[in-house]
């Protein structure tokens, strides 16, 4: 069996941490982080709390600030051409990776290129389509990967063609799919150069251990340009899935951060740990989707009823306890590039029972009465959350005349039947990739794989593109708006609520900045003891 | 002895073959897979995944790759956990998974047979009575409330002890888990002990050992204990493979790196090369216990042998 350089890698990784563990005021950040990373490799990645590990060892052209802002990180300048099609990036002289190599352009090159290569199979690649050729190339129909719009202009200098005018560019290039790979290392080692044995960092930290089951380990990175001004020694990331178990840790102070925590104890951490959860608003929509190719659902006058019946204010504070923001728009308050108001319908300000009585009467129009009543699947992924709000919805929906049958299985099985169309009602989340409100609308558009209740509306799709081609922010955001309340005003799907970004941070941490983007680098993170 | 070792080794590896067959054949017959999650996969990417685990390969053949590498030694990729094989995330999870089990049955086992040894002496009165309500506590209260309680009280209010964590496998965070594993266990070696104690004090040997005049500690530890054992020793076997094999709930609770955790994230991932791999590996366990446990029997009663 392969045991023996499994065992190699345990037994250095703990000569590693023995020779570490010496610092004897070393400060030390513990960082609850949620479920086993399946990757630290950054084209294998896709969950937050990998791009949590990951975004603190590895650092793009461009990376986030305490507000998850863009702000530059390996490019010391950049410069756009008039028509927004041409970034060129300077590369800080002082940009080197943790073995004391430079950072060139070739890295951010070679990077892009692996991104978009099929063989990768880089699960988030498309949030890099904007550049130019990148689609064509992650299809496989162009297979000549130098054709792809990033070049290397000299050793310091990295020129980015895109498509089409992008507004949140410089945003997606904080991404971890825009992040570079040490060449010098990957042309030795290939996939293997994120082993614990091999792996170098152009970030803050670099990581040293990695122990599957219960936690990662980084160090800071002394050849990091802002090294100066990075507070934390260490940084542990644990990993746990149990959430009730891990606060039971956080309280007994073996945690610094949650990056989540189980919505029913809000109410006890509110009162005997004031101030230390932070919920706010977060970009993300959770959802009904209706199955548009079932006849049932087809009729307008049933989608507006089934969800003009929801009284969303009543599931954020009540059923969930967390305060969610009822939602009956598409696009999350805090979207970036979204100038004009958040979608409100005239029917969300009326009174609930008013609402009742209206989708009553929307029912018997389309033929349903109480003697016939409508009968509706409504599928979710098992979690308790999931079902105490699929139970309230039932309820509410009794009342217009809906049965509901209730179905839940595990997640995989759960977008699997979604995918295939195989529902009537099921449930979905969407949290969006990059601020910008391009990324929600998007799943409403026709053909899209993740549109799983199959809407689709020509002028929609028409708007959406005519977006795409628009350079002037304002006008672009105009067009967005309108797709938006076309979407809405025909039911195309039942928004429920934006979600919250959940942590509960002790007082001994500061440099911790609430942001709707839920990002917050261990960079600006500091700790008293 | 040697032959009967030899044909019972034998007669294990078509169970193992058996177990590796059915386990392979429900995973896949389970809908959903290890792609589908939260959002589609473009179908380019889809094509190359599964290329590369050969799942576009006929189920047929994917059974005798599996089937193939197994036998020499290779229990494959993990789809979920790319950064490490199968057979490194069981090698790196088994020591901790070992300790932890070992740790408990050894403790277990040892306050298990105390504690019933002096039920039973004290039939009746209330040592037996104080030893039967803390024993049934261990029965009745299921692990991970008992772990959630124990964690909350010394970890949360008392602070003695931490509330979950490996830290190099120091003795203080070893205490809670242990505890939470080994109490269900401790409880029925004690029941079966102070049972099958309180018979043989009641047998004529021991009566004519009293007869003579023997002390006390004497007869307990000379005459009765041995007699007392067989029944709690034919526990042990089963009660080893399942300390070992149901940790998970404990390594979950309390955030330990062993292997018994793969055994449902994994199935809930659809993770087929981890489950598989775990799997395994239990079986194997399973069978070596039994086959040792049969082999003591054997070298115990030569009758065994022969049938």
């Amino acid at each position: 069996m392969k045991f023996i350089p499994a065992l190699k890698a345990i037994a250095l990784a703990g000569a590693l941490s023995l020779a570490l563990g010496g610092a004897a005021s070393a400060v030390t950040l513990h960082m609850h982080n949620g479920g086993e990373p399946g990757s630290i490799d950054p084209h294998k990645v896709s969950g937050d709390w990998e791009n949590r590990v990951v975004g603190d060892y590895l650092e793009g052209l461009m990376t986030e600030d305490e507000n998850a802002e863009a702000i530059p990180g390996q490019a010391a300048s950049y410069t756009v051409s008039e028509d927004g099609l041409v970034y060129t990036f300077k590369l800080r002289d002082d940009a080197v990776w943790s073995d004391g190599e430079p950072v060139i352009a070739h890295d951010f090159v070679a990077a892009f290129q692996r991104l978009m290569d099929p063989a990768t199979a880089a699960e988030y690649a498309y949030l890099q389509y904007p550049i130019k050729n990148a689609a064509a190339i992650n299809a496989g129909d162009i297979t000549d990967f130098n054709e792809l719009g990033v070049k290397e202009i000299d050793e310091k200098t990295v020129e980015i063609t895109l498509e089409n005018p992008t507004p949140f560019f410089l945003q997606a290039l904080t991404h971890y799919t825009a992040y570079p790979i040490p060449t010098h290392l990957y042309d030795k080692v290939g996939d293997s150069w994120t082993k614990m044995e091999n792996i170098v960092a152009n970030g803050p930290f670099k990581l040293v251990e990695w122990l599957p089951g219960s936690h990662l380990k980084a160090i800071k990175n002394e050849t990091y340009y802002d090294a100066a001004n990075v507070k934390l020694d260490e940084v542990f990331y644990y990993i746990q899935d149990d959430l009730q178990a891990a606060l039971q840790r956080y309280r007994s102070g073996e945690f610094d951060i949650m990056t989540d925590f189980p919505s029913d104890q809000y109410g006890l951490l509110e009162s005997q740990y004031p101030g230390q959860a932070h919920v706010d608003p977060f970009l993300g929509v959770y959802y009904y989707v209706m199955n548009q190719d079932n006849p049932k659902l087809q009729d307008i006058n049933v989608r507006k009823a089934l969800s003009i019946s929801i009284n969303r204010k009543v599931i954020g504070p009540d059923i969930l306890g967390t305060g969610e923001l009822p939602a009956y728009g598409w696009v999350p308050p805090g979207a970036a590039n979204y100038e004009g108001d958040t979608y409100a319908p005239a029917w969300a300000d009326e009174d609930y029972g008013t609402r009742v009585t209206e989708a009553k009467a929307l029912m018997e129009k389309a033929g349903y009465t109480a003697d016939m009543p409508l009968t509706l699947q409504l599928r979710y992924n098992t979690n308790d959350n999931h079902q105490r709000i699929a139970v309230a919805v039932a309820a509410m929906w009794k009342e217009i005349g809906v049965n509901v049958e209730l179905f839940n299985s595990e997640v995989a099985v759960h977008y699997d039947a979604l995918r295939a169309g195989d529902f009537e009602i099921g449930r979905a989340g969407w949290l969006m990739d990059y601020n910008d409100p391009i990324n929600m609308l998007d799943l409403l558009k026709t053909g899209v794989d993740n549109n799983y209740g199959r809407y689709s509306n020509e002028k929609y799709d028409a708007l959406l593109n005519e977006s795409n081609a628009t350079l002037d922010l304002v006008k672009r955001a105009g067009l967005m708006h309108e797709a938006e309340a076309i979407a809405m005003d025909e039911f195309g799907v039942i928004p429920i609520y934006y979600y919250v970004a959940k942590n509960v941070v002790s007082p001994k941490i500061s440099g911790f900045v609430d942001n709707a983007a839920d990002i917050h680098r261990s960079r600006w993170i500091s700790k008293s003891e | 002895m040697l032959g009967y070792a030899f044909r019972r080794v034998l007669s294990a590896l078509p169970i193992a073959l058996i177990a590796v067959t059915v386990a392979f054949f429900i995973l896949r017959l389970a809908p959903g897979g290890p792609f589908d999650g939260e959002r589609a996969l473009p179908p380019d990417v889809l094509a190359n995944l599964r290329a590369h685990y050969n799942l576009d390969q006929p189920i047929w053949m994917q059974y005798f790759i599996y089937v193939k590498g197994v036998v020499t030694g290779d229990l494959g990729p993990s789809m979920v956990v790319e950064d490490f094989t199968v057979s490194q995330l069981i090698a790196i999870g088994l020591p901790f998974t070992l300790m932890l089990g070992l740790t408990a049955f050894v403790s277990a086992t040892a306050i298990g047979m105390l504690a019933g040894v002096v039920a039973a002496v004290n039939q009746n009165k209330w040592p037996d009575y104080a030893l039967v309500l803390v024993v049934m506590l261990g029965v009745v209260i299921p692990n991970f409330l008992m772990g959630g309680l124990l964690q909350l009280v010394f970890g949360v209010y008392l602070k003695w002890l931490p509330a979950g964590g490996w830290v190099n496998g120091s003795l203080p965070h070893l205490v809670l888990p242990v505890t939470v594993l080994a109490w269900p266990h401790a409880a029925r070696i004690s029941r079966l002990m102070r049972g099958s104690m309180i018979e043989v004090l009641g047998t004529n040997f021991i009566r004519t050992a009293k007869s003579k005049g023997i002390g006390e500690r004497l007869m307990l530890t000379r005459h009765a204990l041995k007699p007392a054992l067989i029944p709690v020793v034919s526990y042990l076997g089963p009660g080893l493979s399942y300390l070992l094999t149901g940790s998970l709930v404990v390594e979950n609770i309390f955030g330990l790196p062993g292997i018994g955790k793969y055994f449902v994230t994994a199935a809930l991932n659809r993770d087929y090369g981890l489950v598989l791999g775990t799997t395994i590996f239990y079986v194997a366990l399973i069978l070596v216990l039994n086959l040792l446990v049969d082999l003591v029997y054997a070298w115990l009663d030569p009758r065994v042998r022969f049938h």
